[in-house]
């Protein structure tokens, strides 16, 4: 949170956090890095602003360009003094995507994760049941886990034989 | 010699060896899903890598970046497992060294996720979320093709006899796993064969595949005594570096 001594010369957290919603991320479009959940904290240490992102999975080349963005927003709203800190301690999990952002992968063709099913490692796969986000029929199956990004599955339709990408649960 | 920077070293350098083997599938896999996902692992174990050197950088304290670990050692300064330098072979031989890696990957990253060491347990933790799907993954696939055809099924006993050698190194305790258990940093190797056996057991079985007899382990790797292989595979992932030294972009 930003402090009282502040106040004159960085904005609080919630007006970041707008400016911050306006920014999509660069692989899905269609939903910002603060629906997506990876924006963990903004906050002030002195006269510099921090933003603390932690990155979907380590090796997701989106996370630079991601830095840049947000660097970028803060200083079209007049931020100079700024540090985006990564964080990687609690590691993101797909829970933190928010409702809006869930509602906006569904529309573009995206099925959102369905909580609760992340791969464990151990014993047999969880059963899926993903709706196409197309025709919404139930009838549909995993082609792979592995997908059109490392947080995406392949899945497709049996009804209107469409592929789809899933986000898979983390 | 920092018990801690060559354990560090060794994480990063195995994720970084197998995703350099497993990246040259990239547009040569069977069929285009095999191709995705072994990128997509690859990328995985790369950002692995990448943590883990970095923090071995860091713990070292010579201003070593993961870049500078990664491009600027020769092979003997490497300390991946033997088993992640094997060559690619058939997708069959592929698969099999995937599997067993990520079995043991799986095992001592669940482990490191209790580590006392605080940053060391964050790399784990959100790297076993990953590795939880490459082996739900290997296993599956490993099991199905040992379960297809005659074909299909001879090639993955061969790449398991072939490859079996290389297992006991994830298993073989030496001095720094001896320093980093008594400090409840990382496990001792020896602790997972247990856990790593019944995940296995459990694949041959359902796939009717058969337990090489001989348990002979080739090591190593974990002290920089390679096979010939890994100077090629340097020699191809640094040739930026060696050609045009301090590039950037």
């Amino acid at each position: 949170m930003v402090g009282d001594t502040h106040q004159t010369t960085l904005p609080n957290r919630e007006t970041v956090l707008d400016w911050l919603e306006e920014v999509p991320d660069p692989e899905i479009p269609v939903i910002s890095l603060v629906d997506l959940g990876i924006v963990r904290d903004v906050s002030a240490e002195g006269d510099k602003l921090v933003v603390t992102v932690t990155p979907t999975y380590s090796g997701c080349p989106a996370t630079s360009i991601i830095n840049f963005e947000i660097g970028r927003a803060l200083s079209d709203h007049g931020i100079s003094e700024f540090e985006i800190r990564r964080q990687l301690s609690p590691a993101w999990r797909t829970e933190w995507i928010s409702q809006k952002g869930r509602a906006a992968l569904l529309e573009y063709g995206i099925a959102p994760p369905i909580e609760g099913t992340a791969a464990c490692g151990t014993g047999a796969p969880k059963a899926l049941a993903v709706a196409c986000p197309r025709c919404k029929s139930p009838d549909t199956e995993m082609i792979s886990r592995f997908g059109s990004t490392p947080c995406k599955a392949s899945w497709r339709c049996k009804a209107c034989l469409e592929p789809f990408d899933y986000f898979k649960c983390i | 010699m920092d018990a801690r920077f060559e354990f560090l070293t060794r994480m990063g350098d195995s994720c970084l060896v197998l995703s350099q083997r497993v990246s040259a599938w990239c547009g040569h896999a069977p069929v285009i899903e095999e191709d995705i996902a072994m990128s997509n692992m690859a990328l995985d174990l790369l950002g692995q890598a990448q943590l883990w050197l970095a923090l071995a950088g860091e713990q070292e304290d010579k201003g070593r970046t993961a870049d500078d670990l990664a491009y600027l050692r020769d092979a003997w300064d490497y300390r991946n497992l033997l088993l992640t330098e094997r060559p690619n072979g058939d997708y069959g031989q592929t698969l099999v060294r995937q599997f067993l890696f990520d079995a043991w990957h799986h095992l001592v990253l669940d482990a490191l996720a209790g580590s006392s060491d605080q940053r060391i347990a964050e790399i784990a933790a959100k790297a076993s979320r990953e590795v939880a799907y490459h082996i739900e993954r290997s296993r599956d696939l490993v099991v199905r093709l040992a379960d297809g055809t005659a074909e299909s099924k001879a090639r993955i006993q061969s790449a398991l006899d072939t490859l079996w050698p290389y297992v006991g190194e994830m298993f073989a305790d030496d001095a720094v796993d001896a320093t980093l258990a008594g400090q409840g940093v990382a496990p001792l190797p020896s602790s997972l064969r247990d856990g790593w056996e019944a995940i296995v057991t459990s694949v041959l079985r359902e796939g009717g595949l058969e337990r090489p007899g001989d348990d002979f382990a080739q090591l190593g790797g974990k002290t920089g005594r390679h096979s010939e292989h890994l100077g090629y595979i340097l020699a191809e992932m640094q040739f930026l570096q060696r050609t045009y030294p301090g590039a950037t972009w």
